[in-house]
This record gives C-alpha cells, sequence and structure tokens, in this order.
C-alpha cells in the first residue's frame, strides 16, 4: 500500500461512499416524485401547506414558465434575497436578537457576504461569532441557505426537464420547484438532521455567549447560539458557511466523528440522489448511474490522492526524522483520512465548510481541492449546480466524441446543435475567465499581493485558490488569504455572481433549447451513454479540457511547491 | 466527366495549384470564414511586426524567435493547403463539366408551333442562352440540347455521358416519369418538343459546377456547431495563456512573448480548424465520385443522421421484372399441357414477364418456342393484346383460343358471354365450360401464389381453365444483408410497393427488410414520412416521378433519380446521376463517414493537448522555478528545443493528416458502440500519445540540426 495509506482510513472512505450510494435511490425516488408532482408520504401532512403558500403568493401552480420567464423569476428573487439580506447586515445593530451587540457590517464586507450567500457560495470575510448577530445568522444566513440550495436543485431539475421532455415551450415553474424543494425536500431533512446534531452536542440556543472562567482565573467568553439548524443546512445545502469563523473544524459545530461523517455523507446526498432524479426523469436510469460513475471515477483519484499526500506528510519535516503524515492544522478528532476526505469532498462538492486547514495541507494534498473546484464543481456537486455543470460537460464530451459514431451529436435522443454549444462553451468560458482573470489581476496589482500570507508559490496557490473558490461557489478558503478588504471583498463577490449566473442562464438556455426539440428514438446507431467508455469519454473531456486550462497556474503554484519540497527547498524569502 | 475513375489523393497535377491557393488564401477576408486559422494568422502577422522591430532595434534569440514565426505562418499555410488541395480536385472536375458545355443554338417555336402538335418548321434560331424559362424549342438528332427543360411532346434518344459518364443513349419522352432532359446533352435520333425550364447559368450543369467547385458551399449546421465549440476553446486558452504573464511576474520573472505565442497556437485546436473544411468538400467529392450530386452539405449530413431508409420495392430490393418460376395446372391437366398452352400465349408478349413464360416452358418442359413467322402465316394465328379493361392477352391459334391474365379477370371472362373465337371463316362461337370446381382450384392455387409473394396467372384454353403460372419477384442477391448491415447501422428500412399486402409482406420477409407499406399511393408515402418525422426521425426516399416530389421535398435525404421528371428533381436534395436507387445505402455511408470523420479529427486534435502541455510549460517556467524540470517527461533537449519542437509537430500534424482527411475514416457497420470504442482507442487514446512520440523525434532532429 502507498505510503500515507492506512486500511483503518480506507475503510472510514469506503463507510463513507457506502452509505452515500445506498441513500441515492430511496432519495432520488422520493425527489422524482417531489418534482413531477406526484404523492409522497408528506404529501398528506405539507400539501396544505403548499396550497395555501401558492394562494398567499397569487401562484397558479400548474402554470409552467418558458425557460427565460423561469430565468427572469429566478433573476428577480435572487436581486430581493440580495436586498433583504444586505440590509439585514447593515442593519444588525439596530434589529433584535443581538445578544453580543455586534455593530454593523462594513459596507463592502456586507455586499461580499450577501452575494456569497445568495450565489451558495458561503465565502467567509467574516468571522461569524465576531461579527454577526443571531438575526444576521438566522433570518439572513440560513434562510439564504435554504434558498440558495432550492435554487440550485430546481435549476437542475428543469434542465432535467429540458432532456425529458419533447416539443415543449416550458421547462416548469421556478416558484413551484422552489416551494417543492423546501418544503418536501430540505425541510423535512433539516428537522431530523438538527435533531441528530444537538444529539452529538452542538448547541441550539438564542441565549447570550457563556462567561467562562478558566483555571488559570482568566475569564473566556464562549460563542454560542441556534449553531445546529444552521449546520444542517449548511451542509444538505452544500452551503459552507460557517456559523463560527473555524467552520467544520470547531468542536461546536463538528464536534464527534459520528457527526462528521454525517455531515460529509450530507454534503454529497441530494447531489448525488440528483443524478438518479435525472435518471428517472429521462426514463432510464442507467443513465443517471452513468454520470454518477464519472463523478465517483473523479472523486475517488481525488481521496487517494489527497489522503496519500497527507498520510506521507512533509518531506521537509520526514528529512528532519519526523515520522508520521501531515496533522498541521488538522482536528485530531478526525484525524488524516477524516479531513482528507473531507476537504475532497467539500470542494468537489461546492460546500466550502471545512474541517481542517486547507492552508496547511502538504502541496499534493492542497492541490486536489483546487483541481475539484477549477473543474466547475461538477463532482456532485453543490446541491443542483453539480448537475447542470456536470450535464454542461456532457454537451461538450458529446459534441467531441457523438460524431465518431456517424452521426450527429445526439444524447438521450436530443440533438445537440449549435445552440446547446455556444451556452455549454459559454458557462465553460466564465469559470476560467474569473477564475484564472481576477489571479492574473490579484498578482500584480499591490492591492492583491497584500492578501496572501506567504511568500512564494504557496502565496500564489492562496491567491489563485481564493479566486477559484468564489467563482465555483464554493466557499473555502486557504485560509492564508486576508479577503477582507475592499480590493478582494469585490473581486471576489464578482466572480462569485458570474460564476453563479453565467453557468446558470446558459443552462437554462439549454433546457429551454432541449425542450423544444423532438426526441429521436435510440436505435444500434446510437451513441450508447450509459457504459463504461461514456464515462470514460466523459472523464477525459473534463480532464482536458476543464483541467488543461489551469495546468499552468497550478505548475506555478502547489505543483512547483510540491517538486520544491520534495527537493527540500523552502520559499521563505517574502515577496516571492 | 471521369468520376468513376478514382484520382490518386495527392497527384503532382494537383500539388501545384493547391500551393498557389495555400498562398492566396491568406487573404484575411477569406481565413475570418475559419476563426481558429484566422486567430493564428493575426498572432503571426503580430509577431512577424515585433520580430522585424527587433531585427532593427536588436533583440535577444531572433535566430529562435525568427525559427517560432516561421512555423506560425506554416500552419496557416498547410491549413490553406488541405482546404485548396481538397477544392482542387472538385476544380478538375469542374474543368471536365466546363468543356462539355459548349455554345449552343435553339430552334425556338413561337405561338401556335410552341403547342404539342404545332407545325415543326416555324421555328427561328436563337442563342442557347437567350432561352427564357417557359420557352419551347425543338430538339432534333444531332442538335444539343439547349437548356434544362421538360419533353412536352416526342420521344428521343439522348446521349447524357456529359453529366453521367454513360456514353449509352437513354430515353427521353412527353409524359411518365421520364421527361426531364438536361441541357448540354445530345440528342441521337428523332426529336423532341421541349419546354425549357432553366434560364442561362442555372441550368444542371451550372449547378453541377458550382457544387463540384465549392462555389455555392456554405457551411452545415454541424459545421458551424463545431465552429462555435472550437472558437469557445481558442478563447478558453486565451485565458489561460493571457494569465501567465501575471504569474510569471509574481514568481519574478516575464516570458518572452514568443514562447507565449508558441504554446497558445499549439494548444488552440489548430488541426481540426485547419482541415475542418476540407473534411467537408472532401465529403461531396466523394459523393461526386459516386455519381450523386447533393445540393448542399447540409443534405450529406442528414444522410448520416438517417433513421428510416424508404425504399421502392421494384428495381431496388426486386429485379425490375417479374419472372414465371413454376407452372401449377389444375387437375386432369398435366403441367406440360399447361405450359404449352401458356408458351403460345405469351409468344407475342413482349413484356419480360411473358419472356420469362416462353423461357421457363422450355427450360421445364423442353417446349421450343415456334417459329413465330412460320406459325402466323401457317396457323392463320391472331394475337390479342393486353388492354387495361380485359387485362387479358393471348392468342387464337389453329381454331382454338388461349388466354392468360389475372386470375379474376379469367374467370370473370369465362363465366360472362360466350365467346368468339378464331378469325374469318373459321370462326365458330363456344359455349363458355367454366368447371366450378377448376374455378375453386385456381382461385385456391392463386392465394397459395400470393401468399408467397408471387403474382397468380390464370391460363385457360378454349374456355376451360388449365391453370396457374406463378410468377415471381426475384430479389436481388446480396440485398438482405445490406439490410442487415442497415440494421447495424440503427437504420430501419421500410419497403414501398403496389402490391397487395399478402404480396408485400412475402417479399418483405424474404428481403429481410423491417417493414413494408403496401398499396402504396404518393399520399401514403408522405404520410408515411410525416409519421416517421413526427417521431424525430431522419427519413430517406428515392424517386423519380412527379408524384414523387412531395414526397421527395418531405423527406430529409431526397434522392432524385437523373432519370427522373424535372419537378421530381427539383424536389429532392441529392440527384443520382446513374439512377440507381440501391445508391441510397451507400449515400447514407458517406455520410456517416464524414460525420465521422470530424469527430475523429477534433477529437484528435484536443487530446494532442495533453503533449504539447508537457513540452511547452516545463521549458516556459524552468528559468522561473528549476524544479519544474521534473514535467519533462519527454526529456526534450532543451527549453527552446522543447517549445520549437512543438510548435513544427503542430503544423506538420495537420500535412499528415490531409489524406484521412480527404479519404475520410473507414465506416463499418458494427453498431454505434464497437464503432465508439475503436474510433476513441485510435483518435482519442492515440491522439494523447502520438504526440509524445512525435515531439520527442522532433526534438531529436531539431537537437541533431543545433536548430535550437
Amino acid at each position: 500500500m502507498i505510503q500515507g495509506w492506512t486500511l483503518a482510513g480506507w475503510i472510514q472512505i469506503a463507510l463513507f461512499c457506502a452509505i452515500v450510494l445506498a441513500l441515492v435511490k430511496p432519495l432520488g425516488l422520493y425527489m422524482t416524485r417531489v418534482f413531477t408532482g406526484a404523492r409522497t408520504p408528506l404529501s398528506p401532512l405539507l400539501r396544505p401547506v403548499e396550497c395555501g403558500l401558492y394562494r398567499l403568493a397569487g401562484i397558479d401552480e400548474r402554470h409552467e414558465q418558458h425557460w427565460l420567464t423561469y430565468a427572469g423569476a429566478m433573476l428577480v428573487f435572487h436581486a430581493a434575497g440580495f436586498v433583504l439580506l444586505y440590509g439585514i447586515l447593515r442593519l444588525q445593530a439596530v434589529l433584535p436578537l443581538n445578544p453580543a451587540d455586534q455593530g454593523a457590517v462594513a459596507p463592502d464586507l456586507a455586499f461580499n457576504t450577501a452575494v456569497s450567500f445568495v450565489t451558495n457560495t458561503n465565502w467567509q470575510n467574516y468571522g461569524g461569532e465576531s461579527t454577526l448577530s443571531y438575526l444576521s445568522q438566522m433570518l439572513g444566513l440560513t434562510h439564504q441557505n435554504f434558498l440558495s440550495a432550492a435554487t440550485g436543485i430546481a435549476l437542475a431539475v428543469a434542465l432535467i426537464r429540458g432532456f425529458s421532455r419533447a416539443s415543449s415551450r416550458t421547462v416548469g415553474s421556478f416558484w413551484v420547484d422552489l416551494t417543492r424543494c423546501t418544503l418536501y425536500v430540505l425541510l423535512p431533512l433539516c428537522i431530523a438532521y438538527t435533531l441528530f446534531l444537538v444529539w452529538q452536542g452542538v448547541p441550539q440556543t438564542l441565549a447570550p455567549y457563556a462567561e467562562a472562567t478558566t483555571l488559570e482565573g482568566g475569564q473566556q467568553t464562549i460563542a454560542l447560539g441556534p449553531v445546529a439548524s444552521q449546520v444542517a443546512i449548511k451542509m444538505l445545502g452544500t452551503n459552507g458557511g460557517g456559523f463560527f469563523n473555524a467552520n467544520a473544524a470547531h468542536p461546536f459545530e463538528n464536534p464527534t466523528a459520528w457527526s462528521n461523517l454525517v455531515q460529509m455523507v450530507s454534503i454529497f446526498a441530494l447531489g448525488a440522489a440528483l443524478t438518479n432524479v435525472f435518471g428517472r426523469m429521462v426514463g432510464d436510469e442507467r443513465q443517471g448511474w452513468a454520470i454518477l460513475a464519472a463523478m465517483g471515477v473523479l472523486f475517488l483519484a481525488g481521496v487517494a490522492i489527497t489522503y496519500a499526500a497527507e498520510g506521507a506528510g512533509n518531506p521537509l519535516l520526514n528529512a528532519l526524522g519526523l515520522q508520521g503524515g501531515n496533522l498541521e492544522g488538522k482536528e485530531l478528532r478526525f484525524g488524516i483520512p477524516g479531513s482528507a476526505l473531507f476537504a475532497v469532498v467539500t470542494t468537489a462538492a461546492s460546500c466550502g465548510a471545512v474541517n481542517a486547514m486547507h492552508d496547511a495541507f502538504t502541496a499534493l494534498g492542497g492541490l486536489i481541492p483546487l483541481v475539484n473546484m477549477q473543474l466547475g464543481e461538477i463532482i456532485v456537486g453543490g446541491v443542483g449546480a453539480g448537475l447542470y455543470g456536470m450535464l454542461v460537460f456532457v454537451v461538450v464530451a458529446i459534441f467531441v466524441a457523438g460524431l465518431m459514431v456517424g452521426r450527429t451529436p445526439e444524447y438521450l435522443g436530443k440533438k445537440i446543435e449549435a445552440r446547446e454549444v455556444k451556452m455549454a462553451m459559454l458557462a465553460i468560458l466564465c469559470l476560467p475567465l474569473m477564475m484564472l482573470g481576477f489571479t492574473a489581476l490579484a498578482t500584480v496589482l499591490p492591492a492583491g499581493l497584500s492578501g496572501p500570507a506567504n511568500a512564494g508559490p504557496h502565496g500564489f496557490s492562496e491567491i489563485l485558490y481564493g479566486f477559484t473558490s468564489a467563482a465555483a461557489n464554493n466557499g473555502s478558503a486557504f485560509a492564508g488569504l486576508s479577503g477582507n478588504t475592499p480590493f478582494y471583498n469585490l473581486t471576489l463577490g464578482a466572480g462569485m455572481l458570474v460564476g453563479r449566473f453565467f453557468v446558470i442562464i446558459p443552462a437554462l438556455a439549454i433546457a429551454g433549447s432541449l425542450a423544444a426539440k423532438k426526441t429521436v428514438p435510440a436505435s444500434a446507431g446510437t451513441f450508447p451513454t450509459h457504459g463504461g467508455l461514456f464515462v470514460g469519454l466523459l472523464v477525459g473531456v473534463i480532464l482536458i479540457v476543464g483541467g488543461l486550462t489551469f495546468f499552468p497556474s497550478l505548475a506555478l503554484g502547489p505543483i512547483v511547491e510540491h517538486l520544491a519540497g520534495a527537493a527540500g527547498q523552502t520559499f521563505a524569502a517574502a515577496g516571492g | 466527366m471521369a468520376q468513376t475513375q478514382n484520382t490518386s489523393l495527392l497527384s503532382a497535377a494537383l500539388i501545384g495549384p493547391a500551393l498557389l491557393g495555400a498562398v492566396t488564401k491568406l487573404d484575411p477576408r477569406q481565413m475570418v470564414k475559419n476563426p481558429v486559422m484566422f486567430v493564428v494568422e493575426v498572432v503571426a502577422a503580430f509577431t512577424t511586426l515585433l520580430f522585424l522591430r527587433d531585427l532593427v532595434t536588436g533583440g535577444q534569440d531572433l535566430g529562435f524567435t525568427g525559427q517560432i514565426i516561421l512555423w506560425l505562418w506554416f500552419t496557416v499555410l498547410f491549413a490553406n493547403f488541405a482546404e485548396a488541395v481538397a477544392e482542387g480536385r472538385g476544380k478538375a472536375q469542374a474543368e471536365s463539366l466546363r468543356r462539355t458545355r459548349t455554345e449552343t443554338t435553339a430552334k425556338r417555336l413561337a405561338g401556335a408551333a410552341a403547342a404539342p402538335g404545332g407545325p415543326l418548321t416555324a421555328y427561328e434560331t436563337v442563342p442557347g442562352d437567350g432561352l427564357k424559362v417557359g420557352d419551347v424549342v425543338l430538339v432534333e438528332a444531332g442538335d444539343v440540347i439547349p437548356s434544362d427543360g421538360e419533353v412536352i411532346e416526342g420521344i428521343a434518344s439522348v446521349n447524357e455521358a456529359a453529366i453521367t459518364g454513360e456514353s449509352a443513349p437513354v430515353i427521353r419522352e412527353s409524359g411518365g416519369d421520364r421527361s426531364a432532359v438536361t441541357g448540354g446533352t445530345q440528342v441521337l435520333s428523332d426529336w423532341i418538343r421541349v419546354r425549357i425550364t432553366a434560364a442561362a447559368g442555372s441550368t444542371f450543369i451550372d449547378r453541377m459546377i458550382a457544387l463540384v467547385e465549392g462555389a455555392a458551399r456554405q457551411k452545415t449546421p454541424n459545421e458551424i456547431a463545431l465552429n462555435i465549440l472550437l472558437a469557445g476553446l481558442t478563447i478558453v486558452f486565451v485565458f489561460a495563456v493571457g494569465s501567465i504573464p501575471s504569474f510569471a511576474s509574481y514568481a519574478g520573472g516575464a516570458i518572452p512573448l514568443a514562447v507565449l505565442v508558441a504554446l497558445f497556437v499549439t494548444l488552440i485546436p489548430t488541426t481540426i480548424g485547419a482541415l475542418l473544411s476540407a473534411i467537408g468538400i472532401a465529403g461531396m467529392d466523394r459523393l461526386v465520385r459516386f455519381n450523386v450530386l447533393a445540393m448542399s452539405g447540409r443534405a450529406v449530413e442528414a444522410a448520416g443522421d438517417v433513421d428510416t431508409l424508404l425504399l421502392d420495392k421494384t428495381g431496388t430490393i426486386t429485379l425490375g421484372n417479374r419472372q414465371a418460376t413454376e407452372f401449377r395446372p389444375v387437375r386432369g391437366v398435366t403441367p406440360a399441357t399447361l405450359a404449352d398452352a401458356a408458351q403460345l400465349a405469351s409468344l407475342a408478349d413482349e413484356t419480360p414477364e411473358g419472356r420469362s413464360i416462353v423461357v421457363l416452358a422450355k427450360e421445364a418442359h423442353g417446349i421450343r418456342a415456334r417459329d413465330m413467322a412460320r406459325d402466323m402465316g401457317s396457323l392463320a394465328a391472331t394475337f390479342v393484346p393486353f388492354t387495361a379493361q380485359s387485362r387479358m392477352s393471348g392468342i387464337d391459334i389453329d381454331g382454338s383460343s388461349i388466354r392468360k391474365g389475372a386470375v379474376e379477370a379469367v374467370i370473370a371472362s369465362l363465366e360472362s358471354a360466350p365467346a368468339l373465337v378464331g378469325v374469318g371463316a373459321a370462326a365458330r362461337v363456344l359455349q363458355p365450360r367454366l368447371d366450378p370446381a377448376a374455378a375453386a382450384e385456381v382461385r385456391a392455387i392463386a392465394e397459395e401464389i400470393a401468399k408467397a409473394g408471387g403474382t397468380p396467372l390464370a391460363v385457360a384454353r378454349d374456355g376451360k381453365l388449365l391453370g396457374v403460372v406463378h410468377l415471381k419477384d426475384i430479389v436481388k442477391g446480396g440485398i438482405a444483408e445490406r439490410f442487415a448491415e442497415l440494421r447495424r447501422m440503427g437504420i430501419r428500412t421500410v419497403m414501398i410497393t403496389g402490391d397487395n399486402p399478402m404480396t408485400a409482406a412475402a417479399i418483405a420477409a424474404e428481403a429481410g427488410v423491417d417493414d413494408f407499406l403496401a398499396q402504396a399511393t404518393p399520399e401514403d408515402k408522405l404520410a408515411l414520412i410525416r409519421r416517421e418525422q413526427a417521431q424525430g426521425k431522419l427519413v430517406a426516399m428515392c424517386g423519380d416521378g412527379t408524384n414523387d416530389a412531395p414526397a421527395l421535398a418531405q423527406a430529409d435525404v431526397g434522392v432524385a433519380m437523373n432519370t427522373g421528371t424535372v419537378a421530381a428533381r427539383e424536389a429532392g436534395n441529392m440527384v443520382d446521376l446513374d439512377s440507381d436507387p440501391t445508391k441510397l445505402i451507400e449515400i447514407v455511408e458517406i455520410g456517416k463517414q464524414l460525420l465521422m470523420t470530424r469527430g475523429a479529427l477534433t477529437t484528435f486534435s484536443i487530446a494532442n493537448d495533453v503533449a504539447k502541455y508537457f513540452a511547452i510549460i516545463p521549458a516556459m517556467f524552468v528559468g522561473l522555478y528549476p524544479q519544474l524540470q521534473a514535467l519533462n517527461v519527454m526529456g526534450l533537449a532543451s527549453p527552446q528545443s522543447a517549445i520549437l519542437s512543438a510548435i513544427i509537430f503542430n503544423a506538420l500534424i495537420i500535412v499528415a493528416l490531409i489524406p484521412l482527411a480527404l479519404r475520410g475514416v473507414s465506416y463499418r457497420a458494427v453498431g454505434a458502440a464497437a464503432l465508439l470504442r475503436r474510433n476513441l482507442l485510435i483518435y482519442g487514446l492515440g491522439g494523447i500519445l502520438v504526440p509524445f512520440a512525435g515531439i520527442k523525434l522532433i526534438d531529436l532532429a531539431v537537437s541533431a540540426l543545433h536548430l535550437a
């Protein structure tokens, strides 16, 4: 076995994978019923509430929308959500539920935070317990955690409808999808999940911070709050914004090995199950499994590398006779496998919660989270976002290789033509533009260069990681970067907005255009998209089109750091 | 046109003009149609300008920069060369077509003379290119038909070698499905009155010339989509390469512009960008070599996508004519007696069916065909020709009357009034002696034959039913295998026939088609096409008659036979000059081959990027971080030789792939999954591995020659 791997570690990883896989079918079936409007076990309880909400809002649930109307509804809803959140953050000092007397959040930080939560990024340029009131956390952040997650799922479902429908003008109703997702999927799961977390020791209180006297007689303030309810949706909705600054490394957010396992599972659960929803709605579950398999291949490769790198430890320290893996920045209650796996899961899935400091990972250990995000977080991905991001790559992969069976490219009976390719390329282009463009800007401007805490390639990685995380709507940070400056607040905010909406809108356009097409029945001459061959092709296209774009930046960051470290060199000189 | 003769892919005669074409195509107004190569040209021009400035003001590494620039220009020129070669092959064909288009004069008929039956002498002689649509001309033996038209009166044999390459004359006549004539072809015998249907400059030959020259070439929908993808990838690499100077400056260094340009040009999909239009032109060209003219590239693409193939039974699935295969006498009649009577009845029958009865009687029963002249004279025989009313034909000979025809028609005639047989003094009235048992027996035999896909023909002598001749549709040899092949390609075949469902089912089963449409009218055909299309399927069909025109226009791929009517030729999006309906199958294969070639080279082009990164990235950054030498997995001699080798490989691979682009990736009907596996292995995996070897080899040469 490769140095650094242990059997116990791999058993943990295998257990995690087994639980996620076991959840795919039941959750997929349940969500399919929710989004096709079929009856579910919760319907007797929730249906009256749902109908009441539609009546209140004046929505006709049978009225479906054209993709442009759908996109318009989504944008208006998000703009309103942004204004509300920005207002709460700016006004929190005068609003109730502020026992710690937090002042108003600065305008640039409020902008960054509001954008961050509306876009499902949850980048934290703030420290939760030192900046935000309980009201901001609950009404502002938790509220957006639910709705940005529901939006992601709604959009994925709209895109699925594009594939499953034929000759249709509409892709569903944004309002109905949003309501159903929140009511039937997110809320029930979060209620059960919150109770589990409270049992594991996560606080759930509106009481003010506790004052304690330490053994030395000093006074200590222990931050508390309605933590469990926020953590539940932060994980399940792949939001990732922690209640505390230390996020899931904080003992009150993630107290035990069990809570760690369940949190990781909950990050992947809905995203993985959506592949099954996809399969069911297009009438062939194998199509969903094929997509999940492509995600799985990339995921396991990432876990294997990160785990090996972290397990092997820092070569510079090893050279000094220090044996064992790299435990710097990790919580001992999770250990190396629990931290490495969490890092890969959270970056694969656009969650961004962290239970260890990625900045303190070895160069290769930190490379994988970076690559996961640069690929566009399509490995399971953010709830909904992962699936539609992956389907965008499917469109490109099918278009590149589909011709090789002697037919114009088609996927699930839908011809992939100029319009779909244009939209897919638009979605793919916006990520490197934001990630590389802003990094290029930050590495030459003094305002950018003041951000990283380290010199040399590692400092470069910190900047690159920041913009990558923002544009990919991940929200995790290579902790070294001091991002709470006007420059970073604004550029990261812009990255998040473009990374979210310039993927969503092209994806919706694809949905609209596909829904309007006829479905060509499959034949022996049709490109098969449910087997290993397709999985291999998809992985290859993702790595070449998605990955190679970032090869120069990776070479100058983590790769050179790794090679130098292996050769015993460091980059101590300030300014690189 | 010597289309059957297969010119070698890169004959010397083509290379000269193509080299010239490669240079003239550098015109930016032409280059801009190909976004990827246009970007390369712009970048090459820009770096050349900077290079010239550096030459004057003095700069570093001028030799190295100069070589990179040289190869950038080669990349553009090679792409243009590929296109010029592909066009050149079409141009050669267009030239030979032009030679056939000689100056003609026309005999224009005006006024009353223009109407059918009008006087043929009142014509005025006008230049052929002065004719307008609707003019009527007289074309006599030896005249060249001045323009495309429709025969409104007369019949003539026409030499159409100018367009088909086939020197055997064909018959053109008014009415029916063989009324279209093509300008530039020559009438060999008789005369025809022709209404002109195409103005000068837009005749069939003019369109052919434009098509094979590629002048009328427009990008197909798939090409447009592919260009968008390639442009998108180019932009992605603008970001990837454009951000490098900042990154390098962070690392405390700078990257020379020539190196950045080299990385950029090697990463963008130049291989497919360079060969894309050549692939399209070559696809059309392959069809032309096959004597099929596609009116647009879109039609060729659609051919690859066809899901359902509508094939006419007669001439496509079966040999054109039915043949007698068996004599089935009723009880009490010997086969020889029936054969003898049937042969006599068919002596004067010049139809292929009639002749086959004579032949079968001779072969199966040793009954020699009578000497017609002697019989006619000495036996006082009278032939009764087939009419649509009687649906019978026969002979009155030697005092007896023999009839053959459709079973019900023969029986009905026997049931009706007494027949008068014989001629002149020998004429006598026969009492009808229809035996109900014999009639029942004949009907039973007839049904049996029909069920087996045959056509029954009853034979009676002197009012007495003798038996039935079994006429059979002969399914073409090897056609069942072709349909099995199509099935493996995922294409459904539907046989169209005017036969009754029972007969159709039997032939469909024998030929192995997937479905059939019996007793089909043109409306039925159109309805079938619409039904298939409503399910999202693409339909191909061929036809020749005017009544096929709506279906030809509705089908996604409509192949009109060259022998067909003007209406059919206008409605289809392809014309088969040989008028061979079986060709639909090859047309589909050529369409698939075109799409596969495009996909294979796109995949190859993108897969190449992996090796290029491993050549250039370490070379580019090794000055900043010596540790990155570890990424130089190919062990390239020096940073400069690595960069030079990558850009040389990138240019040379275009030339190396020209033959493949022109010839096309070979298509095998093995099903999509097997095809994909094979092509992914060759062009995907091969595309990743080949450049590693190629760049290494070029690097060895470059360092041996001390170029870098």
